[in-house]
């Protein structure tokens, strides 16, 4: 297992339309102190202009002028944040199911999911979709805001009704850990600031929970290392160098490595940084490689060490598909898999993610939003890893050929709970 | 052999640069002809310096653009010159003078703001080169439009950006297939804050024309703002011109980028003061961007940058 940590944290939030994602964001900038005197001031011109109250929270990361208008958020808004323990990356996702593929966007790179709920209202099924996708993409940690709890007066009943609820889905879908948290994101209760009202919660605030989170998990691994070339360099005096990003494991001179698919054995010679030679490049990096043997190596082949992944032209996958257009058996796409692209074929779909019941039905179809089993053949041949074996070489898109439009995001192999 | 259950602590700026460097690397293998915008700022200096560690030894395989609106800090062109001249590279100006001449846009007079312009100069050029992809220096954590926007961002035959029509983009698979007449824009430093680019500045010694440090000069005080008074900035009636000792945040079109009243002549100096600031890069220095409430989101749909 191999895990580069930062004292950065990647998280996304996830739930359903009006939950409060936004204005919950918001709370967390301000009493953090994230937001320059002038950006506060537009927030709350912007809020009287639209007669909202003093100050709309949700204004802070909903910027454009529709979402504004209509009081939604439409997509992902990125924000950075730090406090004295640790750095932060939000990405502020959209809830309606009209814009999952943005939501999809935000969680595929994030460490944990921040879900929102109205917990006067329990777990919408948008809210058990967004579960689905972020743990069909690999996010293994939630925190859950039970948000408005203003508004039941702080009953703990209700709040322990979303507790049992939330572990009847995130048990089920394999989250490692799901911590509960009665908020107020209007009021400002439990978020940064402890709540006076829930005495009978002796739990972390969200920010609390933020900073004692695991940061780095995204790039978590337990393949060898992986370097998919992306553009061959020409060195002075001859030779060429193989330019990519280190993904999987750590490459150490001397390294044995393989070039994939042509499955040509060498020897790592040199490893070239961005700021000079290095003796070792770990998963994240930017570098090219010098190796020991003539190779014709281009881009879309790979480096690895062992264990080595498979080259296939064909493969189960799980995919969630963004087009308005259904994908069925015989659909016709093209692939894009690291640095590789090639045209792909719909074998056959063996069945979609019923939300509701968290099952596996039959389905000839799979249409707009929904998650399904596919299984595809390519023309070229893919070096690939399970998807929950390496996130990197276990990803690919799906790119409609006419449009150029990205149309589904896909993982290989199957999670345990499907 | 892989190594069992390993740990390793990795440094923050290390990762930003190997991101871009990505970037930078991916759209120059899936694009015809990219450009990279060098408006001479910091955030363009900082992405040239990452292309050029992208590419080396080789030379960079794209030209670069300056977007020039005619008003120009001389400070400013003598750098963009001189970096030119540095790195041999191929230097194409998109001018905003000349789509004024060819009656392409309204002239707003000697002394007007030229900023909105250059969309058009800019559309032009990426039209008559054929380019398919333009490299910018834009940040996420700069506006609320902007922290909504992909890291390839796609325009289309008009130039035109639809935030609702985002392309999904998931982890680091980043897809810059266009159709003839499209373009993306390519955001290689997104994730970086203001604070990261002058650390990495800091760290890698990367040059900057020298407006961006503390320097005595005159000034007035307009709209919040102190604007330079050069050739491109009079007095207004009732202004009175003092002199300052002052830096620029921000480099853009010198009829409408203000100065803030500073000390800082270091690197570090700027560091320790943007540390303990309560305003916000654009907030300080930009003109532009108080039209309206989404003054920049109405021009980055029109295809600003």
């Amino acid at each position: 297992m191999t895990t580069v940590t930062s004292d950065l944290l990647r998280f996304a939030t996830v739930g359903s339309v009006d939950d409060g994602k936004s204005t919950l964001i918001g709370r967390l900038l301000v009493d953090t102190r994230q937001l320059f005197d002038d950006q506060l001031d537009a927030v709350a011109e912007a809020s009287a202009k639209r007669g909202v109250g003093d100050l709309d929270l949700s204004f802070i990361t909903d910027g454009l002028r529709a979402e504004r208008e209509q009081g939604i958020t439409i997509d992902v808004a990125y924000r950075y944040a730090a406090t004295p323990t640790r750095k932060f990356v939000i990405a502020d996702c959209p809830g309606h199911v009209q814009y999952t593929r943005n939501m999809a966007t935000g969680a595929s790179t994030a460490d944990v999911a921040l879900v929102v709920l109205d917990a006067t209202k329990g777990l919408k099924e948008q809210t058990r979709r967004h579960l689905c996708i972020a743990a069909l993409l690999g996010v293994r940690h939630v925190i859950v805001a039970a948000n408005k709890m203003d508004v039941c007066d702080w009953d703990q009943t209700v709040y322990q009704a979303v507790v049992d609820q939330v572990h009847s889905v995130v048990d089920r879908l394999g989250y490692r850990d799901a911590t509960v948290i009665p908020v107020s994101a209007l009021k400002g209760d439990n978020v940064v600031e402890r709540s006076l009202y829930a005495t009978w919660y002796e739990g972390p605030t969200v920010l609390e929970a933020l900073e004692a989170a695991p940061a780095g998990s995204w790039a978590t691994s337990s393949t060898g290392a992986r370097l998919p070339v992306q553009w061959v360099l020409r060195q002075l005096g001859g030779g060429r160098t193989y330019a990519g990003m280190v993904n999987g494991a750590t490459f150490n001179l001397g390294d044995e490595v393989t070039l994939l698919p042509q499955g040509v054995a060498t020897t790592v010679r040199a490893i070239h940084g961005p700021s000079g030679d290095l003796p070792a490049a770990i998963p994240g990096l930017s570098i090219d490689l010098d190796v020991a043997d003539d190779t014709d190596a281009g881009r879309g082949d790979l480096f690895a060490t062992a264990p080595l992944p498979q080259v296939t032209k064909e493969f189960d996958a799980t995919v969630c598909w963004f087009s308005d257009h259904a994908l069925s058996s015989g659909t016709r796409l093209r692939l894009k898999h690291t640095t590789r692209s090639t045209p792909v074929m719909v074998k056959s779909l063996s069945g979609t993610m019923d939300v509701e019941t968290l099952s596996v039905v039959e389905s000839s179809q799979l249409a707009l939003n929904e998650i399904g089993l596919v299984h595809l053949v390519t023309a070229d041949p893919l070096v690939v890893d399970d998807y929950r074996d390496n996130r990197v070489t276990g990803s690919f898109v799906l790119i409609d050929e006419r449009s150029n439009a990205t149309v589904a995001a896909g993982m290989i192999g199957h999670a345990d709970f499907l | 052999m892989t190594n069992s259950s390993d740990t390793f602590a990795v440094n923050h700026l290390d990762l930003l640069e190997a991101h871009a460097i990505f970037i930078l690397r991916e759209v120059v293998a899936e694009c015809e002809r990219p450009v990279l915008l060098f408006s001479g700022g910091k955030d363009s200096a900082v992405l040239l310096h990452l292309a050029i560690k992208a590419f080396a030894p080789q030379q960079l395989p794209f030209p670069v653009m300056h977007v020039d609106t005619g008003h120009n800090f001389p400070e400013v062109l003598e750098y963009r010159d001189m970096m030119v001249a540095k790195y041999g590279l191929k230097l194409v100006v998109a001018s905003v003078q000349e789509a004024i001449d060819k009656g392409r846009v309204a002239d707003p007079g000697p002394l007007g703001m030229r900023n909105r312009l250059q969309t058009t100069a800019l559309l032009d050029a990426i039209n008559d080169h054929k380019f398919d992809a333009a490299f910018g220096g834009a940040r996420r954590d700069e506006d609320k439009a902007r922290a909504k926007e992909r890291v390839l961002s796609f325009r289309d035959a008009f130039g035109q950006w639809d935030p609702r029509q985002q392309r999904p983009e998931l982890w680091q698979l980043y897809q810059g297939k266009v159709n003839a007449g499209e373009h993306l824009r390519a955001f290689p430093l997104s994730d970086w804050t203001e604070l990261d680019i002058w650390k990495y500045i800091q760290r890698e010694n990367v040059p900057l024309p020298t407006i961006y440090f503390a320097h005595n000069r005159p000034v007035v005080h307009r709209d919040g703002m102190w604007l330079a008074v050069g050739e491109f900035v009079h007095p207004r009636h009732g202004e009175v011109v003092e002199r300052h000792t002052v830096r620029f945040r921000t480099v853009g079109d010198a009829s409408c980028t203000g100065a803030v009243r500073s000390g800082a002549e270091t690197v570090e100096a700027i560091i320790a003061e943007i540390q303990v600031t309560n305003v916000s890069e654009r907030g300080a220095t930009r003109a532009d961007d108080k039209f309206s409430e989404t003054a920049m989101e109405d021009r980055k749909r029109e295809g600003y940058f």
